[in-house]
């Protein structure tokens, strides 16, 4: 009843009209879906500074009253290019794909590496970006130090599917608030990032207690993701920081 | 002319009301013919992505239901299944970018679940058992009715988790802070899955009790 020739004509135009439909669906909600990522970054800058009441619906003017300087820095700690101009998001450094340059890194390419600098309240705070592997998939951050570059101001997770509960307790505030005040260089000013300890910080000796935060229990793969995270990105950091402390 | 008006079935009769309340409670997809109970367990952790997610299943349910419906009759019987898969395929990508463009924090926490409803059994069960041999309405009505079903043990599962676990519902705080002072904890086992699925028995337990028809005889 149904000839080959048919069914493949069928197949056909069945999928030309599904794909049609589908780029025109993806077309016309791009622009929605890139302001969502833009606003989804915006606050997770945003709340590593700890500015306090940031949601989707204001995230654009408060990134724009927060954010003084966006700069892009090469490995070796000099600025590329400096950002200073309003709106805030058409910043070269907020452009760049912290993600692409990492891998760039990886494979022993040239990178840039944006950075963020915020005055809050005469305060002024440094944004750096992170992004790493979790347990099932790639998880992502910022961290604020102070104006000494040592001091951590606060400290902003996100991921993709760490498990609910376990893993995605990264996000939750009772695991970020550990790392305020914690300091990534020690009293010689040899860089000790800050360490992710499984079995809490108790374990370390009394000195270098304020390098360190308890890791999550039940989560011992995902805190080691958060751990390695934070050294790797600092350590590509380390010379703009050295720089400018 | 005027007997081909009465034939004529009106939208709303009782055997299409049917279609859409069975599924509800004696045919419920999730409690009584024990589908999609893997993205059930995930999503309902909290309200709001189960509301959702209740939403987005049951749109594609009758959509794809209907557009099946409609194509029944030229559908190449050996690549029918192919057929639907492109059909309910394509209309979850559709949802899932209409969720990253207007609800993006609920598109984040229910991630690669979107996605997964292209593998919802209820979905094509559907397709298969009704809408390739019915009508486009009732078939439309049949996907609804499913959906439905399926969302409403997702919130009433997402209730009890959501009140015990976090003690909020709709990420409005419930329980009074007096009863934390007083030394009241949040259960963090119901966030976790398991305790979703132990939810799902209990469900099917109580529906059980009040529909005896459902007991299987011995």
């Amino acid at each position: 009843m149904y000839t080959n020739g048919y069914i493949f004509r069928y197949a056909a135009i069945l999928v030309i009209l599904a794909a049609a439909f589908l780029s025109l669906a993806s077309v016309l909600l791009k622009p929605f879906q890139e302001r969502n990522k833009a606003i989804d970054k915006m606050e997770g800058i945003l709340s590593a500074a700890r500015v306090e009441g940031v949601n989707a619906t204001n995230a654009i003017p408060y990134f724009n009253k927060y954010i003084v300087e966006e700069l892009v820095i090469n490995p070796k700690g000099d600025v590329v290019s400096n950002y200073t101009k309003s709106p805030k998001d058409e910043a070269p450094a907020f452009k760049l794909d912290l993600k692409m340059e990492l891998y760039k890194k990886a494979h022993n390419k040239p990178y840039v590496l944006p950075l963020y600098i915020a005055d809050k309240d005469g305060q002024k705070i440094y944004i750096i970006p992170m992004r790493g592997t979790g347990l099932w998939g790639p998880i992502w951050g910022n961290m604020a130090l102070s104006s000494d570059l040592n001091t951590v101001i606060g400290v902003y997770f996100g991921d993709q599917s760490e498990t609910p509960g376990l893993g995605g307790e990264i996000k939750s505030a009772k695991f970020k608030d550990q790392f305020i005040g914690k300091e990534i260089f020690d009293k010689n000013g040899d860089f000790t990032s800050i360490e992710v300890v499984k079995g809490g910080v108790k374990k370390l000796p009394t000195g270098q207690r304020i390098h360190g935060v308890d890791a999550l229990s039940g989560a011992t793969l995902t805190s080691n993701g958060v751990n390695d995270m934070i050294k790797d990105v600092l350590d590509s950091y380390l010379a703009y920081i050295k720089k400018n402390r | 002319m005027s007997t081909e008006k009465m034939e004529k079935e009106p939208l709303f009769s009782a055997k299409n009301i049917k279609l859409l309340t069975g599924p509800v409670n004696l045919n419920n997809p999730i409690t009584v013919q024990v589908l999609g109970i893997c993205s059930a367990l995930a999503v309902t952790a909290k309200m709001k992505p189960a509301f959702v997610m209740f939403l987005a299943v049951t749109v594609v349910t009758g959509f794809s239901n209907l557009v099946i419906s409609l194509l029944r009759n030229g559908i190449p019987p050996r690549i029918r299944i192919i057929v639907q898969l492109v059909v309910v395929a394509t209309l979850v990508i559709l949802v899932d970018q209409i969720l990253k463009a207007f609800v993006y924090d609920v598109s984040k926490q229910l991630s690669v679940f979107v996605g997964l409803i292209i593998t919802n059994c209820i979905i094509m069960g559907r397709l298969e058992a009704f809408a390739m041999g019915n009508k486009p309405w009732p078939a439309f009505l049949d996907g609804v009715g499913n959906g439905l079903g399926y969302g409403l043990i997702l919130l009433v599962v997402a209730f009890f988790r959501e009140l015990f676990g976090s003690g909020t519902i709709f990420g409005f705080e419930i329980i009074p802070h007096s009863l934390y002072q007083a030394g009241y904890e949040n259960n963090g086992m119901m966030i976790l899955p398991p305790m979703a699925l132990i939810t799902v028995g209990v469900i099917i337990w109580v529906q059980r009790y009040y529909n005896r028809s459902l007991i299987e005889e011995k």
